[in-house]
């Protein structure tokens, strides 16, 4: 591989050290009606979001359709701008970053989308698409733009002799590959995929994901992966955050949500994925929850999910959980969590 | 092979062998013409399901799983009808309960449509009409095929409703489908299917347009419906989850053949054909932690206009090499394995068990 | 819904008074800008022989020497109160609502438009009615045998229609229809509905049917596309997986979402059209809005040409609401809640 490694610089002396922190993160959408068009309510899309995410980590949300993942996504990347709370990345305060201030932003943190057939542009030769982040900020590869683009899409696993092709040309993989290959062209050191895999075939799919680990390895990459794929996200993640109605609910280590999630809400939600082995049909407890997701424009007060929750008793309509490190490292917002080891089970849960 | 050696091993396959399946397929062909060339969506399949049972068929995007669920239903479009855009030209044989499909008259199956044989489709949204109330919709779909007034379909369409599970369904019933839920709305789907008692159920990627909670809901419905009903069900999906949780028989779909054919239990816990290792490869483990890369399938499904010679999977396929060329030249047909269990592959049994247990298995 | 009209009320209201002002200053305030006096402008309503003391005094009394803003209110002030003009050999009256006053004729415009009015829309409701029901029906047909001869045909006289303008088709229809056959009226005629309804429509039949012409062509070719679009939905497949007989499922599944930008159109043209359908009107001599703005042109009557244009702007401005209104029922999903 020709790509050069990055230069070393004061954030690699902490390897652990945070790179991007989120505190207390609202987003909310107001909703205007009447004659005079007055705002009336507001869908609370994200409502008090905190985490950090390490260097170096792949950082997952996981969350069904609603929960307000993606747009927690467009807010870190500054696509939209919060309605209250603070962002932090690389030491710095970029909540309220005017556009002009925000582009050298977009060097170090890069966005893959869902759909590779809609966000490359038809009439753009592969060439051009992949190296339009260098003419858009300005920047001169050494052994220029040419040399650098066709190292990126070997670095994708594409043919660099590729380079004057339309994206029209590659199947669906290999346009996510050019997309991947956009993004790596500035060396950012933090990408955030929403929903990188979700519209690829699963061979496909595989191909990606491995692609990105080794990338990830290849480039010093942080990972914030925005996914609805529970598989997907165990397999790809160092954490995992459960999102429900705007709010985490868990958060945790992938393996310790994943063998042991504390949250009902979680729970279920594992218990709900069908798993490609027939042998299991018949020996997992499956939890089904009724109803729907209530509106993020009403939600339920206190817990958010005591509405469909087995679990709830009247504190939980009363009385909001907070998102607290009940094992260490494992972070849950609820009154009755499961899975609570035995020696913290006997301290009453908050 | 002759088409009554074929209804010999189809028939042959789950289970009785005696009777006729309830559903069979024998040597089914919808080809396309178009201006690049002739579009071979599906080239030689043929399935037999009995009522009361599933059959999940997998496969890639250009598979031919939908193109195949379609012909069953006739609904593709004949070439003669329209001049500019030639329709499918379908070849084989459908029998359904004994009675021929494809050499029928369109107004023969349309008949059929609806009542003996309906179908759920992936995304709801798109697929219900958004002029019209779901009511509407389902009592229409009712009425086409039972002489009865507007006032009994409506409570007909208000019981399904109910049944499928959707909460006030006298309410509910005046609705349009945009204000419904995505699961509200498949379940309104698969009310509108089975509000005339099909035997046969078709449900196209039923699941994957929903959110997994929804998705675990809406798979426990067609399971209940089904053992109500008694129906027999042909799944249409991508993901091998969702077969496993529900098929009885699976079918793996590739280029436009089957591949692998067999009972779920078969297929899953020995599968045979190296797509279909692939597939299980390519899905992270959701129950443990995994270590391994994932076992993905190099390259890219093939053109349907240029389907490679011999088995159209020996591009893709890592051990393609160990035929002696045969991969490349000859067309593997589907010969049984094991009972209840076919895979159309090249490969020696003693090649498939040691590459099965020694590289396969322990990347899984 | 019920803000949602009122909201939409104010703006109709809004917008035709901004369309009063800009209309206003068209004709009154861009000529001064241009280097026009008062003068000049008064010249046009008094005798060839005029002396410039006579013209001076004619403006004074005119009120043409006021700046124009206080024109224009006094303008808007006659719309509601009515306004009276002293020509020196008598004072005119002009009730309200004053829309203008012709100094010409020496008329008011408003009971003129209402004299006109029934002839307009007896042409636009006729026309409109034919240009819909046989643009939607080839439509229909051609997108169902598309490539088809019947196809490329209507395709054809559709391209022929929207292209030929309708002093030509209207005239050649005349002459041959009417001068030749003699199975249709000749121009000029107009009976009133209210006295015969039979005799109504013989004599509007030639107009109709050359106005509906140019607008079903283009109907036609709307409805087609709507249709190629709709046909493809994901809903028609449903539709027709429920067992419903082709002919239902194109005409109760694939039509109705195929029509939804047929009605925009049809709104807005019917609305056009009802503030004067000028060519018709002179090619068929029908003394309907069209033909009185035609002649007010011509004849440099500023007041009339005001007044048919803000009635032919309240059309608009009324079919867009209705036309906007309508969608709702049309289509649910944009149902107001």
């Amino acid at each position: 591989m020709t790509a050069p490694a990055p230069e070393p610089t004061a954030a690699d002396a902490e390897p652990d050290s945070d790179l991007i922190i989120v505190d207390g993160l609202i987003k909310h959408f107001p909703i205007r009606a009447g004659i005079l068009r007055r705002q009336v309510g507001a869908v609370q899309a994200v409502d008090g979001l905190n985490f950090a995410v390490r260097r170096r980590e792949t950082f997952s949300i996981v969350g069904e359709s609603g929960c307000g993942k993606s747009t927690t996504a467009r807010l870190l990347t500054r696509l939209l701008e919060p309605t209250a709370g603070k962002i932090t990345f690389e030491g710095r305060d970029i909540t309220h970053l005017k556009d002009t201030q925000l582009r050298p932003l977009r060097r170090d943190m890069q966005m893959i989308f869902q759909d590779p057939y809609s966000s490359l542009n038809p009439r753009h030769p592969v060439g051009k698409i992949v190296g339009a982040p260098f003419r858009i900020q300005g920047v001169s590869p050494p052994g220029g733009i040419k040399k650098a683009v066709q190292d990126l899409l070997a670095a994708v696993g594409l043919n660099p002799e590729h380079y004057n092709r339309y994206p029209h040309e590659f199947s669906g993989g290999q346009r996510q590959r050019i997309g991947i290959a956009r993004t790596l062209a500035l060396r950012p050191r933090l990408i955030i995929a929403d929903e990188p895999v979700s519209a690829l075939d699963v061979s496909i799919q595989a191909q990606i994901l491995n692609l990105l680990e080794d990338l990830q390895e290849e480039f010093d990459l942080t990972y914030v992966i925005i996914a609805h794929d529970l598989s997907v996200v165990r397999y790809v993640s160092d954490r995992v955050a459960v999102m429900y109605l705007g709010k985490i609910v868990e958060l945790a280590d992938a393996d310790a949500l994943y063998s042991a999630p504390m949250h009902p809400y979680t729970v279920a939600l594992m218990s709900a994925v069908p798993v490609a082995d027939t042998r299991r049909r018949k020996d997992r407890e499956r939890i089904l929850l009724s109803g729907d997701v209530p509106s993020p424009i009403n939600p339920p007060p206190a817990c958010r999910f005591h509405t469909r929750c087995w679990k709830a008793q009247e504190i939980c309509r009363t009385q909001e959980p907070p998102l607290a490190e009940l094992v260490s490292g494992h972070h849950v917002a609820c009154h009755f969590p499961e899975n609570l080891p035995t020696e913290a089970a006997s301290a009453p849960a908050r | 092979m002759t088409t009554s050696a074929l209804r010999d091993l189809v028939t042959r396959h789950p289970g009785q062998p005696d009777k006729e399946p309830f559903l069979e397929v024998v040597d089914l062909r919808v080809h396309f013409p178009t201006d690049d060339g002739l579009v071979k969506s599906v080239d030689g399949l043929s399935f037999a399901l009995d009522r009361g049972r599933t059959l999940g068929i997998v496969g890639e995007s250009g598979s031919g799983k939908s193109v195949t669920s379609l012909a069953i239903m006739g609904l593709h479009t004949r070439p003669a009808s329209e001049q500019k855009r030639p329709g499918a030209q379908l070849s084989g044989e459908i029998y359904l309960e004994g009675d021929e499909l494809l050499g029928k008259t369109p107004e023969y199956v349309r008949g059929l449509r609806g009542k003996r044989m309906a179908m759920i489709f992936q995304d709801p949204l798109s697929a219900m009409n958004p002029y019209y109330t779901v009511g509407h919709q389902i009592i229409e779909a009712y009425r086409i095929h039972n002489p009865v007034n507007k006032k009994v379909a409506r409570q007909h369409a208000i019981d399904m409703l109910g049944r499928v599970g959707i909460p006030e369904p006298s309410r509910r019933v005046d609705a349009y489908p945009h204000q419904f839920s995505g699961g509200m709305r498949q379940r309104a789907m698969i009310a509108m299917a089975l509000s005339c008692d099909p035997e046969l159920l078709i449900a196209d990627e039923p699941t994957t347009a929903l959110d997994v909670t929804v998705q675990a809901q809406i798979l426990d419905l067609i399971r209940d419906l089904q053992s109500e009903f008694n129906s027999a069900v042909v799944l249409i999906t991508h993901d091998l989850g969702v077969v496993a949780e529900l098929a009885d028989d699976v079918l793996v779909m590739y280029a436009g053949r089957a591949v692998e054919y067999g009972s779920a239990d078969l297929l899953f816990n020995r599968p045979a054909h190296p797509y279909t290792w692939g597939l299980l490869g390519s899905i992270p483990r959701f129950d443990r932690t995994q270590t391994e890369r994932l076992l993905a399938i190099q390259g890219t499904p093939p053109s349907l206009i240029n389907v490679p010679p011999g088995c159209p999977f020996h591009p893709r396929c890592d051990y393609a090499t160990r035929n002696e060329g045969r991969s490349e030249e000859v067309r593997p047909e589907l010969t049984p394995v094991e009972p209840g269990h076919t895979v159309a592959c090249h490969l020696s049994q003693t090649d498939r068990e040691e590459i099965w247990q020694q590289e396969i298995v322990p990347k899984l | 819904m019920f803000a949602y009209i009122v909201r939409r009320l104010l703006w109709a209201v809004l917008l035709l008074i901004v369309l009063s002002m800009v209309t206003f200053s068209i004709f009154y305030l861009i000529p001064r800008l241009a280097g026009a006096s008062p003068e000049t402008l008064a010249a046009r309503y008094v005798g060839r022989a005029a002396t410039p003391e006579t013209v001076h005094l004619t403006a004074e009394r005119l009120g043409l020497l006021d700046p124009v803003p206080v024109q224009y209110w006094n303008w808007i002030k006659g719309v509601f109160t009515g306004a009276e003009y002293d020509y020196g050999a008598g004072v005119e009256t002009c009730p309200a609502p004053c829309f203008g006053y012709s100094f010409i004729t020496r008329q008011a415009v408003w009971p003129e438009l209402l004299d006109r009015a029934p002839v307009t829309i007896s042409l636009v409701v006729g026309a409109s009615l034919i240009w819909l029901i046989a643009g939607v029906t080839v439509g229909v047909i051609s997108a169902l045998r598309r490539g088809t001869v019947f196809d490329r045909g209507a395709m054809g006289v559709a391209l022929a229609g929207v292209s030929l303008p309708i002093f030509f088709t209207g005239l050649v229809a005349l002459a041959f229809f009417s001068y030749r056959l003699g199975i249709t009226a000749p121009g000029g005629q107009f009976v009133p509905f209210s006295e015969n309804p039979a005799l109504w429509a013989y004599s509007l039949l030639l107009p109709w049917i050359t106005l509906s012409f140019l607008f079903a062509a283009q109907y036609a070719r709307l409805t087609r596309a709507g249709m190629l679009e709709t046909m493809s939905e994901d809903y028609i497949r449903t539709a027709r997986a429920k067992g419903l007989a082709e002919r239902k499922v194109i005409l109760k599944h694939a039509l109705r979402g195929a029509l939804t930008p047929v009605v925009t159109i049809f709104g807005l043209d019917v609305g056009l059209l009802l503030g004067g359908a000028v060519l018709t009107e002179k090619t068929f001599s029908l003394n309907g809005l069209g033909k009185y703005g035609y002649d007010a042109i011509v004849q440099g009557d500023l007041p009339k040409i005001l007044g048919v244009t803000l009635v032919a702007g309240f059309f608009v401005i009324i079919a867009n609401l209705i036309v906007d209104l309508l969608y709702g029922v049309i289509d649910p999903r944009v149902r107001l809640e």
